[in-house]
């Protein structure tokens, strides 16, 4: 089944300014693949934004492994900023999470 | 009659529930995806004639030990890279994935894929509607598509 997702943003690249803004996430998702004697279940798509506007958009197949985690960096950035996930699969399912970068 | 009014019924109302569902599906490139060979996978994603870059780095272990959790870190130096799609060149469908950054985003992604046997692995990075690409080969002691 697919579950809940967990996500940590924070600034990266040392200095007074960030140089990015690194997206940590996880989903919980069986990502079965044609192999295995289970129906095919995984997630197609992924969006990253940042306050709101889309940064990375990803095309993904079964050949990520289950529970996929993806670290995505995003130039700039500073404290408070939004930034949300979100997922669809082949089935239609979707989940998403927002969290203000730390 | 009533049977065919039953069914022109049943039908709008099968349209009017999938709508908003056809409107939060995404683009997904099936024919890219579903593509058997890494020829006609690069082929699926426009990238039939790509240039070796230095600049396109892979950090991968050289043996992952599980197929089924293997980690890649892309990271793309190419000036105005958009676009980086991964290959694994032996699995069944040799498409893992593909990212496109827009508005700032980095060409930066770490993920973990799954690896039926020692292969290739072939990344493609877009940068300015030219394609540039870097393989590094990863060995795998346990296949994992099977998970």
């Amino acid at each position: 089944m697919a579950g809940p997702m967990k996500m940590r943003a924070t600034l990266g690249g040392g200095g007074t300014a960030a140089a990015y803004t690194d997206v940590r996430v996880l989903m919980t998702h069986p990502m079965t693949t044609a192999q295995s004697n289970q129906p095919l279940h995984f997630i197609q798509n992924v969006t990253v934004k940042q306050n709101g506007k889309t940064m990375v958009e990803a095309q993904i197949s079964q050949a990520v492994s289950r529970n996929p985690v993806f670290t995505f960096r995003l130039k700039g950035g500073a404290k408070g900023d939004k930034i949300e996930v979100s997922w669809l699969d082949n089935k239609g399912e979707t989940n998403s999470i927002e969290t203000a970068v730390a | 009659m009533n049977k065919i009014r039953r069914t022109l019924l049943g039908a709008t109302a099968a349209l009017l529930l999938f709508k908003p569902f056809a409107a939060l599906a995404a683009a997904w490139n099936k024919d890219a995806f579903a593509a058997k060979t890494p020829q006609d996978a690069l082929k699926g994603i426009g990238a039939g004639d790509v240039a070796a870059s230095k600049d396109l780095v892979i950090e991968a272990p050289q043996i992952a030990e599980n197929g089924a959790v293997v980690p890649i870190e892309i990271s793309s130096a190419i000036p105005g890279t958009t676009s980086i799609a991964v290959v694994i060149e032996k699995n069944p469908f040799p498409l893992a994935a593909q990212f496109d950054f827009e508005n700032g985003a980095l060409p930066y992604v770490k993920l973990n894929v799954k690896m039926n046997e020692t292969s290739d692995v072939r990344v493609v990075a877009t940068a300015g509607g030219r394609r540039y690409a870097a393989t590094k080969e990863i060995k795998v002691t346990i296949g994992g598509c099977g998970g």
